[in-house]
């Protein structure tokens, strides 16, 4: 990238009460790829995040390596869980931190990505749940939104997403 | 925290953010993706245990060698 940019283009908190999704939608076609970074909470015993491609949660398919609580292991699947929150059992008000890189977005091939997610329990390793993931979405349609759900329950209170645009020139 | 659970959409145009409630799909869609979650966790829960009792299998094996606990920590150094 001969003069690269990282530009913000929309940012969401979590408010009262918790959301079950969130979506960044029309997101211009004029980047060239697309990071995510974020920020969450699950107030519910199983603590994953799902990501949606233009509404759909089909195609996907990813291979893991995860740190859960202090034993390492691999996974792959053909779904769309994408990260790791904290938990309703992991010490209050800490937040999960993790970042999905997008190249290509607008590209007419299949889409690769990335995620890296690291949960937070005031240093303790129970309840610990990291992941590296490599990933898939086998869909030619330029991604146009992105939506994060949890497992169950809601994104806590305090939650935040934002969506930055990266251009080559 | 209202009844019904809530989706918040970003428009990234316009930066209008509009809340409303979940579809029935959503609502279905969610009830799947927790029983996924749920058998993932037991899947990582239960490889965390093996690799924990084969661990713990080992090194009583290797103490009833003759391996100090010292010994035995040095292998995995």
């Amino acid at each position: 990238m001969a003069n690269p940019t990282f530009t913000l283009i929309a940012s969401n908190t979590v408010g009262s009460g918790g959301v079950a999704s969130v979506t960044f939608s029309s997101i211009p076609a004029t980047y060239t790829d697309l990071m995510l970074k974020g920020s969450a909470r699950n107030n519910s015993t199983y603590p994953f995040g799902y990501v949606q491609f233009n509404g759909s949660s089909s195609n996907f398919q990813r291979i893991n390596l995860d740190n859960n609580g202090g034993t390492p292991a691999s996974y792959s699947a053909s779904d769309n869980l994408l990260f790791a929150t904290t938990q309703s059992v992991t010490t209050a008000n800490t937040f999960n931190s993790f970042d999905v890189y997008i190249p290509n977005y607008t590209s007419s091939n299949y889409k690769s990505f990335s995620v890296d997610s690291v949960t937070e329990n005031n240093d303790a390793t129970a309840a610990i749940l990291d992941i590296l993931g490599a990933n898939l979405w086998s869909n030619t349609s330029a991604i146009t939104s992105v939506s994060f759900y949890p497992s169950s329950s809601n994104f806590a209170q305090y939650s935040t997403f934002s969506l930055y645009g990266i251009s080559n020139s | 925290m209202a009844d019904t659970p809530q989706a918040v959409e970003v428009n990234c145009e316009t930066g209008e953010v509009t809340t409303r409630d979940l579809t029935a799909d959503e609502i279905a869609a969610q009830a799947v993706a927790a029983q996924a979650a749920a058998d993932q966790k037991a899947a990582a829960d239960a490889e965390a245990a093996k690799v924990a009792a084969d661990k713990a299998a080992a090194q009583a094996k290797l103490a009833a060698l003759g391996l100090t606990a010292d010994e035995i920590a040095a292998l995995s150094k």
